[in-house]
């Protein structure tokens, strides 16, 4: 089949599976949406042939989510049409995808805490002005759908008591009851157990026998290869493939996913690499629900080499960054910089961290990075504001602040190269360029980045990568965590694959490829731990 | 005996009296926060339709026209404040303190303007206002011990606008938990993009939430100028919107709760005013402020979680953008 | 607050913007003076002339001022923080009663230089203790500054009342006030001031406090962006992720804005009771508090704002004041219906009108790039 990776303006005709096609429940044509300069999908078309399971395939940002909100009404789009059984129509509001027989099951639940399960099924479809009568008929529906497709949950259970697998019914039976014919799911195995996963095949297979159509959003190909009839894949905004998934395979998903624009590294790696530097054991997150977020972690970072974390986000990669920085407090383990041992027993926080040389360039620059609202000079000392080359007795010494601003913006070509500007107006790249010279400035011994090159233009994106590279090459334990696989590629001498919380495998970056690679972060290669016990799981709540 | 039955009595009715508009506004504070809208304006808005419930029934002589025209004043109030908080996404609570002040000094600046009595608006005769009504048989049952005495002295004789509030409370209990809009506003006021997901206007569920608010306070208003007294007096609501605040908080934003609450409030201040400079023997005299102050350290000691939690509606005070 | 679409200079953003929305408050009290048959301008007029028009006038409107200042300050610093506080009032009338006992306690044995310096502490901590247990119940019970803040200015009014009627009152005398502070204890007038270098001006309550309100200004604007514990406070006001990341510790500095605050407000005693009173009594605040919120608001919360919105409401409380006494179908309730439309103008409703802006902008610098183009061709 033709195919262009270069994100060009390629865009694959959809091709029927094979036939005979069963008609099209949905089709969109040439879906567009930006949301300011970010063009979030680009002409997308796609075609989901009714009573079919469909896959929606693609890494984070691709635009898929984008693309099933504006199905769902809660975006408008751009331009383009959507048709539903054939008929064109104008979708507003999530009203009127409820209206045209649409339901969606979100990534983070749409249900209202405090409510009964039976409460968060009826509102919005209620039978009349008083609940009473409501209650009654959802009582009955809920018994019928529960032995219809085996969706157990009990009716005047609170949202709040039961487990994700549970809420995620609620969330299917609640669009089950608004006569739901098409059914959009957004990442839904996300938060699931694998016992739990397998259970929610099972329904859809339910569903699908009963004519359901479903669409599922996702980035684990293990799970498009074992439910779905067909697999769209989508890479930046744009739809770039559709297979029918008997003819297609997990590693030519994950190349189409990925792309397969592989650069050779910016510099030549390093060639002795120094003593550890970061030494991480037995390290554990678990978050307010218990549920393990980092799960028995251990390995080495050393002085002089950059160590690549690859995974699809969401894979407890965000939070170890945030546990080593000092940010969140671990729940089990120790860390080891530089001589000084962090535990439960020990903590360090964020300033005592970077005290001890560990510099963090942080994953979401917005969010973390700096404060939007202050001034270039003010973001360009965040995190070292105590610091007394800045600091007299009681003030600040805004002269030096501004010297140090105007000699990284020089150093590290930020512009515009104004230490006034206020931090939000500059570009993103601008914005990482500021942060990424505020924390290699100070020559750490451990440099943490996440997403370095996230939002980024390409010209900056070299710039960044060759300072990364020159770090190391003075002799920084570098821990890089990025959702590029390329990038991965490009800088690392050592690549960690992050799958659930833990490290399931580990690749010396000259046996590394992009589909064994990618295989890993699915944690469907050779050698990962199988998925097994799941037949006959019975229902969680 | 008879002595401790006499002051039992006329306290259980000042505490009747005094309680009125705060179950009032405890309902419409409930409505609206329940929505996710802070209100701390129920103070505003009552005085507002306090002034002008007063100046209606002033120029007309009728309290219903009075009535009306305090609950479309303080409609109009909720409105504004809708405005600012839904359309216009503004900070709740610097949108209320200003129709606070507003109101504070709006009502006596037209006060003096249309009546030039500094601020206080002219006696009403007893037909422009809402007077006592002797409940049927009430004459006929006093002579019964106890519960006719009780019925007759307690249930029997206070204004409409009482036994409204008092029927108010069933009433928002029923239309919260037993009506489709009730379980829409409850669910608005936890997590709007379910609400929004399920294909439900969520700008029109509060600002219908915060019109209740502003027909409930609308009442209560209309309750303290021409039922409970009979004339506007500038500042006349006294903090009672805030009392009625702290009632909705320490009644966990449940209307039989809060409805608890304002009767132990008002039971308090009924108290303080029967022991204003009573010189208890051991004691001495009671510091009756402490007792009126009394509601707001409770409250205070309850948000703190010291006793029990009093836990708001998850999305109070923020306003619903759909985020990128 | 929603924050402003970044397309706009800075200019429009900090300049123009807040002007419109004073303009929309003054254009509303313009139309409530009307439906009251008064003529807007001439009322206008006589505020002006009576705030600033002679010696007397300008005096009162700068003794209001100062207290604007104090209670401005107060919120703008912990708005700084990210936290509202609207308990101004309680802080003011709890650091008034600290000025007061410490003056009380030792004005017979200590001199005024002393004394000055001891007023200043004694308020100052008064009101930062007052603001510190809703500031401590945010921070580490999760409980909600605004009502607790709303909670305590009862609270104060209620401790306030018990000690005026029932410990401090002078004895002998029916009104609740202390007995009279020795001359030792008396922050000394403007025009005494004036007078000891030969300028005489009308006597006014107008006292050296106002100096202090100055300094606090210069000190809190030092604070905030010239210090790094200003630096923190504000990053965590902006942005607690950001600031947790930097290594701050927000419960920490919630406590410590709040303090501030609270102390600020306090400083509303030291004016009245040590500057105008000279006893302790009942119901000096006076609603001061609450007008801070709005001088804050107007004046973006910055002190240089503060100041020039405390000017603003002091010429309205004076004027305010005139016009009551001249006009009789006007009270001075005026003022704080101005006040209140000032809140829901710069607060509530600050950016109903950047959607108009935007749109008038925009469309200047398209006529802009269109006549450029048409120059260049």
């Amino acid at each position: 089949m033709p195919m262009r990776h270069d994100g060009d303006d390629a865009v694959v005709p959809p091709e029927g599976p094979s036939p005979p096609a069963p008609p099209a429940a949905i089709e969109l044509r040439g879906i567009n949406k930006s949301f300011g300069a970010v063009r979030a999908n680009r002409d997308v078309s796609m075609t989901v042939r009714a009573g079919t399971i469909h896959g929606i395939v693609g890494e984070n940002g691709a635009g898929k989510s984008t693309l099933m909100s504006i199905l769902y009404g809660f975006y408008g789009a751009d331009s383009g049409e959507i048709r539903v059984a054939g008929k064109p129509v104008h979708i507003a509001s999530s009203h009127d995808a409820i209206a045209a027989g649409i339901g969606m099951v979100h990534q983070h639940f749409m249900l209202v805490d405090n409510f009964t399960v039976l409460e968060n099924v009826m509102m919005g479809a209620e039978s009349g002005p008083l609940l009473r009568e409501s209650i009654e008929k959802a009582h009955g529906e809920l018994t019928r759908l529960a032995t219809e497709y085996g969706l157990h949950v009990d009716p005047g259970a609170v949202i709040s008591d039961l487990p994700v697998g549970a809420l995620q019914r609620v969330e299917i039976l609640k669009a089950l009851y608004r006569d739901a014919r098409i059914l959009i799911l957004d990442e839904p195995t996300g938060v699931l157990t694998p016992q739990e996963a397998e259970q929610l095949f099972r329904i859809l297979s339910a569903l699908k026998e009963r004519g359901v159509t479903v669409i599922m959003i996702t980035h684990k190909l293990g799970e498009v290869m074992a439910i779905t009839d067909t697999v769209s894949v989508m890479r930046r905004g744009r739809m770039v493939a559709e297979r029918a998934t008997a003819e297609t395979s997990t590693e030519e998903l994950a190349e189409l996913m990925v792309g397969r624009k592989l650069k050779a590294g910016v510099s030549p790696r390093a060639e002795t690499v120094g003593a550890p530097a970061l030494a991480v054991e037995r390290l554990c997150l678990r978050d307010r629900y218990g549920v393990a977020r980092i799960d028995d972690i251990g390995f080495e970072v050393r002085a002089g080499e950059i160590v690549g974390i690859a995974g699809v986000s969401g894979n407890g990669q965000s939070e170890l960054l945030e546990v080593l920085s000092g940010i969140t407090p671990m729940t089990a383990g120790r860390i080891v910089v530089e001589g000084r041992e962090v535990s439960v027993a020990k903590p360090a926080r964020p300033d005592e961290m970077r005290g001890l040389r560990l510099a963090h360039v942080p994953e979401d620059r917005q969010r973390r990075g700096l404060v939007t609202a202050f001034t270039a000079r003010e973001s360009s000392i965040l995190g070292y504001q105590r610091d007394p080359a800045y600091n007299g007795r009681l003030f600040t010494d805004y002269d030096a602040v501004d010297g140090h601003c105007r000699d990284l913006m020089e150093r590290f070509d930020v512009r515009p190269p104004l230490p006034g500007i206020i931090s939000g107006k500059m570009s993103g790249g601008n914005q990482q360029k500021l942060i990424l010279a505020r924390e290699i400035d100070r020559d750490p011994k451990v440099l943490l980045v996440g997403q370095p090159t996230r939002g980024v233009d390409i010209g900056a994106i070299e710039f960044i990568h060759q300072q990364l590279a020159d770090l190391r090459d003075r002799g920084c334990a570098i821990l890089m965590v990025s959702v590029e696989l390329d990038e991965i590629m490009a800088l690392s001498d050592r690549i960690l694959v992050m799958f659930e919380g833990r490290i399931v495998g580990e690749v010396a970056i000259k046996d590394a490829d992009t589909s064994t690679l990618g295989l890993m972060m699915a944690n469907a290669h050779e050698g990962a731990s199988a998925r097994g016990g799941t037949s006959g799981a019975e229902p969680v709540a | 005996m008879e002595e401790a039955f006499v002051f039992v009595a006329l306290t259980m009715n000042a505490t009747i009296r005094v309680a009125t508009p705060l179950i009032l506004c405890a309902m419409a504070g409930m409505f609206s926060e329940r929505s996710g809208i802070i209100d701390i304006s129920l103070e505003g808005k009552m005085l507002g339709a306090a002034f002008i419930a007063a100046s209606v029934a002033a120029v007309t002589g009728s309290p219903w026209l009075g009535l009306a025209a305090g609950i479309a004043a303080a409609s109009c109030l909720a409105l504004l404040h809708g405005f600012a908080c839904i359309t216009h996404n503004g900070n709740q609570v610097v949108s209320g303190v200003a129709i606070n002040i507003l109101m504070s000094g709006l009502t006596v600046v037209l006060g003096i303007a249309w009546f030039q009595r500094g601020g206080q608006t002219p006696s009403l005769e007893a037909s422009a206002r809402f007077m006592p009504i002797s409940l049927p048989l009430s004459e006929f049952l006093a002579e019964v011990p106890i519960l006719g005495t009780l019925y007759s002295r307690l249930v029997s004789g206070h204004n409409l606008l009482v036994y409204v509030a008092f029927l108010a409370v069933p009433l928002a209990w029923w239309v919260l938990f037993r009506t489709r809009f009730g379980l829409r506003l409850r669910a608005v006021g936890e997590n709007p993009k379910a609400v929004d997901t399920a294909g439900i206007s969520v700008a029109w569920l509060r600002y219908r939430a915060v019109l209740i608010c502003g027909l409930l306070t609308g009442i209560a208003g209309t309750y303290l100028s021409i039922a409970n007294n009979a004339a506007f007096v500038r500042d006349m609501t006294a903090g009672q919107g805030y009392i009625a605040l702290a009632a909705l908080i320490f009644g966990k934003w449940r209307p039989w709760t809060a409805f608890g609450a304002c009767l132990l409030f008002g039971l308090l201040n009924a108290i303080a005013i029967r022991l204003q400079g009573v010189d208890l023997p051991g004691i001495g005299e009671v510091p009756v402020v402490f007792i009126q102050a009394l509601p707001y350290v409770l409250t205070v000691v309850l948000l703190a979680g010291f006793i029990g939690r009093a836990v708001a509606p998850k999305a109070i005070g923020e306003p619903y953008v759909k985020e990128r | 607050m929603s924050a402003a679409p970044a397309e706009l200079p800075r200019w429009i953003d900090i300049g123009l913007i807040p002007v419109i929305n004073i303009c929309l408050a003054l254009l509303v009290s313009g139309l409530i003076i009307l439906a009251i048959g008064e003529n807007p301008v001439e009322a206008m007029a006589i505020m002006i002339r009576g705030a600033l028009g002679y010696g007397e006038g300008i005096g009162y409107t700068l003794y209001y001022t100062t207290n604007f200042i104090f209670t401005g300050l107060a919120v703008a610093i912990a708005f700084h923080a990210g936290l509202f506080n609207i308990g101004g009032e309680g802080q003011a009338y709890i650091g008034g009663l600290g000025v007061g006992l410490a003056i009380l306690a030792f004005d017979s044995t200590l001199p005024f230089f002393l004394l000055l310096p001891l007023g200043i502490l004694a308020g100052a901590a008064f009101g930062a203790a007052w603001a510190a247990i809703p500031a401590w119940l945010q921070a580490y019970r999760g409980s909600h500054i605004v009502i607790t803040t709303i909670m305590f200015n009862f609270i104060a009014y209620a401790v306030m009342v018990y000690l005026m009627v029932n410990v401090l009152i002078k004895p002998g005398q029916m009104s609740p006030e202390s007995r009279e502070f020795a001359a030792a204890g008396q922050l000394p007038f403007m025009h005494e001031m004036l007078a000891g270098i030969g300028i005489t001006v009308t006597p006014t309550p107008l006292n050296l406090s106002i100096v202090w309100a100055l300094l606090c200004c210069v000190g809190v604007w030092a604070y905030i962006w010239r210090t790094r514990w200003g630096y923190e406070l504000r990053a965590v006001g902006h942005n607690e992720a950001a600031a947790v990341y930097a290594g701050a510790r927000p419960r920490h500095i919630v406590v410590a804005a709040m303090c501030i605050s609270g102390a600020l407000a306090g400083f509303v005693g030291f004016n009245e009771i040590m500057g105008v009173h000279h006893r302790l009594l009942l119901n000096f605040p006076a609603g001061y508090g609450f007008t801070g919120i709005a001088v804050s608001l107007m004046g973006r919360n910055h002190p240089v704002g503060v100041v020039l919105a405390s000017l603003l409401f002091g010429v309205l409380y004076q004027g305010g004041a005139e016009l009551a006494f001249e006009v009789p179908t006007i009270t001075r309730e005026l003022v704080v219906t101005i006040q209140g439309l000032v809140i829901l103008f710069s607060g509530a409703l600050a950016y109903m009108s950047t959607p108009w802006v935007t749109r008038v902008w925009r469309a200047l610098l398209a006529w802009r790039a269109g006549a450029a183009a048409a120059e260049g061709a």
